[in-house]
């Protein structure tokens, strides 16, 4: 009987009928397409993207050159020298990260005593040419001066949680 | 300045002028078919892309309707290779032996009741004789391709083709029966009279066989065992660039809306008005609307169309055992079945009027 009951279901398109049904429904569905250029999906204020170095309201950098992010890095990716600024204070000399090994852990972030190192929820840059995905403090600093707002703003907005 | 033109065209022999009419007749029809197919392609991506939830092309011209001209752009400017060992000649003819049985039949297709480009008596068996002749087009151009995907791609075709004709021929050969006729205008006017006159009721099963048939015999999934990108990369038309692989493309898209448009002829009524003539009122736009008229054939290949992309969409390809096992053991047996019964009922009983 049940053999009977499936090769009618076959040979009367029963089961292709039903295949069509779904698929007729799904014409009318939302669709779910996001327009990536023109529209974005939500980021988290968690995002690790792009680095950026911070400073101090008052403008002075806040990495003082204790090299905990270099060390606890697992892709090696953070390079840093330091030395004695006029005023006796321990700033770096160097401060790069090579973009292609760095795995986007977030460790570096974890680490800083001083908050200085972050990953933006910034993740839309690319490089153009050989050599430029090693950034230096100077861009490293730039990138957090120009999206300071929205790193303090995502900081505040992920506090309660950590 | 007209009469000049008058006189001109008058001083003409009487063969130049059938010629010249012939051709604007053949440009009438070729022109609006060649763009239908360019807009079927972008109907194809845009209905299959919606049924899985995606929006499709929408970047070419207002939400994407440029997309059909800037695709045949990119394939008219991209080079023509002919592979090193191809037979150069049979190369070169083979995406024509595909394009023109596609294009030709469009000559006995009746649009209306009077416009008809041949309306010849056994405008059927032409259709069927031309049908059959486009699988020349892809075996042909698997074997001069000289390459191994594109034979296997057309030695499928060519046993898939020779399982379905004959289900296909059957089927015919019930339309035949009811309308006591092989033309295809007097087969659209035996189903006059409204929806319930259509031989879609008492044909059923040939109609549904012969839709089938219909999509296996232009190799559209998912009997597209011939092109199988999945298994051989593109079957066939592997070899294939530019414009020989456009032309296969519009051969098959111009198949598609040739069996779409013998399926609304033969069994969906073809021109005429799904209302029965008493119920249309006589004002002025409604009663032409509602009315028999060419709109109505328009919307019908449509409908069934919809139903090509619609397959599509919706069902993974046949294996290749399954192709063969349901089109000899079960679209024959069927088809066959279904004609013994109607001529049984038409000639030893009194309800033979059903298929009338």
């Amino acid at each position: 009987m049940n053999a009977l009951k499936r090769y009618l279901n076959s040979f009367l398109l029963v089961e292709l009928l039903r295949g069509l049904i779904v698929t007729g429904r799904h014409l009318f569905a939302r669709k779910i397409t996001i327009q990536y250029p023109d529209e974005h999906t939500p980021v988290s204020p968690r995002f690790r993207g792009l680095h950026a170095l911070r400073r101090y309201p008052n403008g002075e950098e806040r990495c003082i050159a204790c090299k905990l992010c270099e060390a606890v890095c697992p892709a090696a990716a953070i390079t840093i020298e330091s030395t004695q600024r006029a005023d006796g204070s321990r700033r770096t000399k160097r401060y790069e990260i090579d973009l292609f090994k760095c795995i986007y852990c977030g460790f570096c972030e974890e680490s800083c005593p001083v908050d200085s190192i972050v990953e933006t929820s910034f993740y839309e840059f690319h490089f153009e040419k050989k050599g430029d995905n090693v950034i230096t403090k100077e861009q490293l600093l730039a990138i957090g001066d120009r999206y300071e707002k929205r790193i303090a703003a995502d900081r505040v907005a992920d506090a309660k949680y950590r | 300045m007209m009469e000049f033109a008058t006189h001109a065209w008058n001083a003409l022999p009487a063969w130049t002028q059938l010629t010249v009419f012939s051709l604007v007749k053949i440009v009438a029809i070729l022109v609006p078919l060649i763009l239908s197919v360019a807009y079927l392609t972008f109907a194809e991506r845009k209905i299959i892309s919606y049924m899985q939830v995606r929006i499709g092309p929408n970047r070419v011209g207002p939400r994407g309707w440029l997309q059909p001209i800037a695709d045949v752009g990119k394939l008219l400017f991209k080079e023509v290779i002919v592979p090193a060992k191809a037979n150069q000649f049979l190369f070169v003819m083979a995406p024509l032996l595909a394009l023109a049985p596609a294009f030709v039949a469009w000559a006995v297709i009746p649009f209306t009741d009077t416009l008809v480009l041949a309306n010849i008596d056994a405008s059927l068996l032409f259709i069927l004789a031309l049908t059959s002749m486009a699988v020349y087009g892809v075996i042909i151009a698997g074997w001069a391709s000289n390459s191994k995907y594109a034979f296997l791609g057309s030695m499928r075709s060519a046993a898939q083709i020779v399982a379905y004709e004959i289900a296909m021929g059957f089927a015919l050969v019930g339309v035949l029966m009811a309308a006591g006729s092989l033309n295809l205008r007097e087969i659209a006017l035996h189903q006059a009279g409204g929806l319930h006159q259509w031989y879609v009721w008492p044909l059923f099963p040939l109609a549904l066989v012969y839709f089938i048939a219909g999509v296996a015999e232009t190799n559209r999934a998912p009997f597209d065992v011939a092109e199988g990108e999945s298994e051989i990369v593109a079957g066939f038309h592997v070899e294939y660039s530019g414009m020989g692989f456009a032309l296969f493309f519009l051969a098959e898209y111009a198949n598609m809306i040739l069996i779409s448009t013998l399926a609304a002829i033969m069994f969906f009524g073809g021109w005429l008005s799904p209302l029965p003539p008493a119920w249309i009122p006589s004002v002025p736009v409604i009663g032409a609307l509602l009315g028999d008229g060419v709109h109505w054939l328009l919307f019908k290949i449509s409908a069934l169309l919809f139903c090509f992309l619609w397959f599509r969409a919706t069902f993974p390809r046949y294996r290749y055992d399954q192709i063969m096992r349901l089109g000899w053991k079960v679209f024959i047996p069927v088809t066959l079945v279904w004609i013994a019964l109607m001529g049984a009922t038409m000639f030893l009983t009194p309800w033979g009027f059903i298929f009338h």
